[in-house]
């Protein structure tokens, strides 16, 4: 029954037997994790309108832009990519190619966050601090947060991986591998958006803002 | 029982004390009347329905309170009340939203002819500056403001040499001739409030905003502060005072220029 | 979930009342929580009115104080208390019983909520003991004034209480993921989603509405932490405070405003829309009636929860923004009168031809709905935005949000608390004392509001700690204050006979049984009284009908449960267990 149809209904009068219950629910942690990634893109979009309003300020200048930067998501990429495989694997009982797939992910999310970090110092050693201009400000805040959400997708990953540990490969290990990888996939888009943000020119993102509906003063 | 009595006094009350507060809207010294017809239509269809649900509560109180052997009805819904209720609804907000939206068609639309006038706050005072025989107020940034500048204009800025500096609270306006007063702060928001203007803004720290008037009654004003500024928020005084042209022009020219002050 | 072994009861007092993931020991620890930090925010307010009705009587309150009474009054109501009690308090102690599940869906999330929630509350706390005080910023924390000199507490103050926020949205979001998937996942057998009863409904969307209006308060408040701590231009432009320009530039005051009344007027509805719910099944249940046009009122629910996130700059009318918004939002602020006056008709229609029994939780859910009218009512001046420039910061303002966001959800809160107070204690709340309480909060409340609205129409501006000096205040304005400060401390030392009740009755309230209101919903139906761990025993309940069927014609007694079958319910039969006061 459809959405629209289930809040149509007389519930006064008497209802055929609930056939919601025929079918087996989706786990209540895969519903869990989709709201929980809807409201953690409700966060970055906030941010990222943040972001274009300010852009639109006279003292917006843009960022350099270090090629590890595009090292780092190739390797988050990587991750996911590792992740997936981790997933499909879980789901069709293949052990080593399981544990193999979960430590590269593992440490290739390690590696962009150390590649993040990297960045970071370059950004210091050239001059660019978090209160130099706006765009530093912006990076320096949307690359940390981005970094602590995957911190804490890494320790969710180490759960799964401490599960399949104690109880072996299997439907509940499966599914835990599963949900950290839709929160990787979501986690990559997340980078990607805010890679093209970061890294646009003042211009393009004043045409971005005026494409949503922002005005100038 | 004493719920439904309760309800009655309580809307009795109200209209009782509407008509006799002695607490009303100032006398309106500016030439947005229509404001006032606004909220007057507004009141009379808000408190029309303030009146009728809690008489209708009281009445069903009265009728349908429980007593022995008394059943309620069984009644789901009844979609044809409901989509009448809805209908009346809506009319009565489009007829406070309609002259609402019109009213400020206006307020936001300044005359072509409306004088400068430039409203600068800080921590707590009030200052003002006319432009000059040009017509045109200087440019002015934040980075100009000292102490023999405190307005911060532009000392390159050829507009604004000529440019009025009002070094006190005190802000004198012609009668019957429209005004755009164009608001600044130095440091947090703050809010030019004359209660008989009816119209109010804040001032934002790094941007001009503006609202416009034209005075309709001659006397001294004061001005407020309305929007929270700090500890001295309560006490940010000023005065208006509107006056006739002639009287208005030979206090505008007892005023400093910006060139004469450097 | 459903493992019955899962759900043996813990044996510890530390496994049973402090780590508890039992969903209802959670709900009262959260509303003891509440409860204690909004005594604070009570004792703030009357301290404030003593400065405005007796200025300079009480020589402890100068303006520094003053401001800080009037900020930590208004954000604890707002968030620590109002959102934690109906969303941690009602939602957790609700959702699971009223949709017939044995807990929360993720239990541990929810302990790992309260005891975030706490910390909140401690830390804001905190702020009262720091050099320099709480801040005194007001509650929207507008930059710059918030962490510029000239303003109290801006040395630690503020900066606790953005901290406290973001902790507080973080244990919002977590209780918020447990109730939304509850919600969805978890609903016994039968139970539709329009078999759910309002206060579900209304918890429910109030949740999705915190999970993603919480976000936006995040984001401003983590901005303004850097603007303060790092000093990064977020919101800061260029500005000499005090004769010294500062090292900030560029930054938006406005930015920070919308991202504020983003989250900030969809949180209005965050503490609204539980109310809505919570009143409707009162009525329903105490006029035994069916609650009238059922779907109309879910339908009405989830339109105000979505219009709710496009109305925000209707509190940005005077802030200097693109005034052309003043269109749109003033329009959409007006439309979402439409379902909110479609709730308060259908509440007056189910009293109508109702059975009306005026115990106290019904008081209060009278009460409720005549003081709503009133806010809501006066929030068409506030919306509409030509009325609302001569009004906005003046006391109408006051007036209104008091009425409409303090006044109708608390009665609200006392209304539902009478209710299940004997389901979470088995035992009644005292009714005389109940009626004392209702009578002095009820008609106190129209004493303190009715004519505050009168101050504003003469002009008198909100957040002043003195009115002295001011020519056009007339002296009969500082009478009318000193009347509203005698009648805010008469009904602020009332709500101690309530906090008496609700400490005593738990020991010597009358005993309850398993439904003393004759109510239809599930949590009634549970096998004992309090609902022990995992609320349902052997069986699962199994729902048959919808949660208003009181007074079916030819049926036997006034109300039918919901887990009674269809059958069962035409010939008359009442449950085993149900018992009428």
């Amino acid at each position: 029954m459809s959405l629209l149809a289930a809040l149509a209904v007389k519930p006064w009068l008497p209802q055929p037997p609930d056939p919601g219950r025929a079918a087996p629910r989706a786990p209540a942690a895969a519903v869990g994790l989709r709201v929980l990634l809807g409201v953690i893109a409700m966060l970055f979009a906030l941010f990222a309108i943040a972001l274009l309003v300010r852009a639109r300020l006279p003292d917006w200048q843009a960022l350099p832009w270090p090629a590890t930067l595009w090292l780092n998501t190739g390797l988050l990429a990587a991750s996911s990519v590792a992740l997936q495989f981790a997933s499909g694997s879980a789901r069709h009982g293949r052990e080593r190619g399981l544990r193999g797939a979960l430590a590269a992910a593992a440490a290739l999310a390690l590696g962009f966050l150390a590649g993040q970090g990297w960045v970071w110092a370059q950004f210091v050693a050239a001059g660019h601090f978090v209160a130099s201009h706006p765009a530093a400000s912006f990076f320096y805040l949307l690359t940390g947060l981005h970094g602590l959400h995957l911190a804490g997708g890494l320790v969710a990953l180490g759960w799964a991986a401490a599960g399949l540990a104690r109880e072996g490969p299997g439907e509940r290990s499966a599914r835990r591998v599963a949900l950290c990888a839709t929160y990787w996939h979501f986690l990559f888009a997340v980078w990607l958006v805010l890679f093209a943000l970061l890294a646009s020119s003042p211009g393009t993102l004043v045409a971005l803002g005026s494409a949503v509906g922002m005005h100038s003063h | 029982m004493a719920l439904a009595i309760a309800l009655v006094v309580i809307v009795v009350a109200t209209v009782a004390f509407h008509f006799a507060s002695p607490w009303w809207f100032t006398p309106i010294a500016s030439n947005w009347g229509l404001v006032d017809d606004t909220i007057l239509i507004t009141l009379v269809i808000t408190g029309a329905v303030f009146v009728a649900v809690n008489l209708f509560i009281a009445l069903a109180i009265v009728r349908f309170r429980h007593r022995a052997g008394h059943r309620a009805a069984f009644e789901p819904e009844n979609r044809r009340l409901e989509g009448r209720l809805t209908l009346l609804t809506t009319a009565g907000i489009v007829a406070m939203l309609a002259p609402g939206l019109y009213v400020y068609s206006q307020m936001i639309a300044a005359p072509d002819d409306a004088a400068q006038v430039e409203v600068l706050g800080r921590q707590w005072q009030w200052r003002f500056r006319f432009p000059g025989a040009d017509g045109r107020l200087g440019r002015t940034d934040v980075r100009y403001v000292s102490a023999d500048n405190p307005f911060g204009v532009n000392p390159d800025d050829p507009h604004g040499r000529d440019d009025v500096l009002v070094a006190s609270p005190e802000l004198h306006l012609p009668l019957g001739r429209p005004v755009a007063l164009l608001l600044r702060s130095h440091d947090v928001l703050h809010n030019f409030y004359v209660p008989q203007f009816r119209v109010k803004m804040d001032l934002v720290p790094g941007l001009v905003s503006r609202f416009w008037l034209t005075p309709t009654r001659a006397g001294r004003f004061e001005i407020l502060c309305a929007e929270l500024c700090g500890l001295a928020h309560y006490n940010m005084r000023g005065h208006v005072v509107v006056e006739d042209e002639a009287a208005f022009r030979a206090w505008l020219a007892a005023q400093p220029t910006f060139a004469a002050l450097r | 979930m459903s493992d019955r072994d899962l759900h043996t009861e813990p044996h510890s007092f530390w496994t049973k009342y402090v780590w508890s993931q039992d969903h209802k020991v959670i709900a009262i620890q959260y509303s003891l929580t509440a409860i204690a930090i909004g005594l604070v925010a009570l004792v703030l307010s009357n301290l404030m009115r003593l400065q405005l009705g007796f200025p300079g009587a009480f020589d402890f309150i100068d303006p520094g104080r003053y401001y800080q009474y009037v900020t930590m009054h208004g954000m604890i109501m707002v968030v620590y208390l109002l959102t934690a009690l109906f969303l941690g308090g009602f939602g957790n102690y609700l959702i699971p019983l009223m949709v017939g599940a044995r807990d929360m869906v993720f239990p541990f999330l929810n302990m790992l909520s309260y005891w975030m929630y706490l910390l909140a509350v401690l830390v804001l706390v905190a702020s009262f003991f720091v050099p320099g005080g709480p801040t005194g910023a007001g509650w929207t924390l507008y930059p710059p004034q918030a962490i510029l000199p000239g303003t109290p507490g801006t040395e630690w103050g503020i900066v606790l209480m953005l901290v406290s926020l973001v902790i507080f949205i973080v244990a919002a979001t977590m209780g918020g993921l447990n109730y939304v998937t509850t919600v969805l996942q978890a609903r016994t057998r039968g139970m539709t989603l329009l078999r759910m009863p309002l206060s579900v409904w209304g918890i429910f969307v109030a949740s999705i509405l915190a999970l993603f209006a919480f976000p936006a308060l995040f984001v401003s408040g983590v901005m303004m932490l850097c603007d303060k701590l790092l000093g990064t231009s977020f919101f800061m432009p260029a500005i000499v405070s005090m004769g010294q320009p500062l090292a900030h530039g560029g930054g938006s005051p406005v930015l920070f405003q919308h991202l504020f009344w983003f989250f900030g007027h969809p949180e209005v509805y965050i503490v609204a829309l539980p109310a809505f719910g919570i009143i409707s099944d009162l009525i329903s249940t105490h006029a035994r009636k069916n609650i009238f046009g059922y779907r109309m009122m879910v339908w009405a629910i989830v339109a105000i929860g979505g219009l709710s996130f496009v109305v925000w700059a209707h509190h940005m009318y005077v802030s200097g923004m693109n005034p052309y918004f003043g269109y749109f939002f003033a329009t959409t602020t007006l439309i979402i009168a439409v379902p909110t006056a479609i709730k308060v008709y259908n509440w007056t229609l189910t009293l109508w031809r109702g059975d009306i029994h005026l115990r106290v939780p019904m008081l209060f859910a009278i009460g409720f709905i005549s003081t709503f009218v009133i806010g809501g009512l006066t929030g068409l001046f506030l919306g509409n935005v030509s009325v609302d420039i001569p009004l906005s910061d003046t006391y109408f303002v006051v007036a209104h949000f008091h009425m409409v966001m303090g006044v109708s959800p608390i009665l609200a809160i006392f209304g539902g608390l009478y209710h299940w107070y004997p389901k979470i204690t088995g035992r009644l709340l005292d009714e005389r004392l109940g009626k004392l309480h209702f009578w002095v909060t009820f008609l106190g409340t129209y004493a303190i509001y009715m004519p505050m609205h009168y101050l504003g129409f003469l002009g008198m501006p909100r957040r002043y700690y003195a009115y002295e000096g001011y020519e056009f205040i007339p002296a009969s304005a500082q009478d009318l204050n000193a009347f509203i400060t005698v009648a805010a401390l008469v009904v602020g030392v009332t709500q101690l006979v309530f906090l008496f009740n609700l400490a005593w009755s738990v020991r010597h309230g009358r005993p309850a049984g398993a439904n003393p209101w004759g109510a239809t919903t599930l949590e009634w139906q549970t096998p004992h009284t309090p609902p022990r761990h995992g609320n349902w025993g052997a069986t699962m309940p199994e729902v048959h009908r919808w949660a208003y069927d009181y007074s079916v014609p030819g049926a036997a007694r006034d109300f039918i449960p919901q887990n009674v079958p269809q059958e069962a319910g035409a010939g008359g039969e009442g449950p085993v267990w149900g018992g009428q006061v």
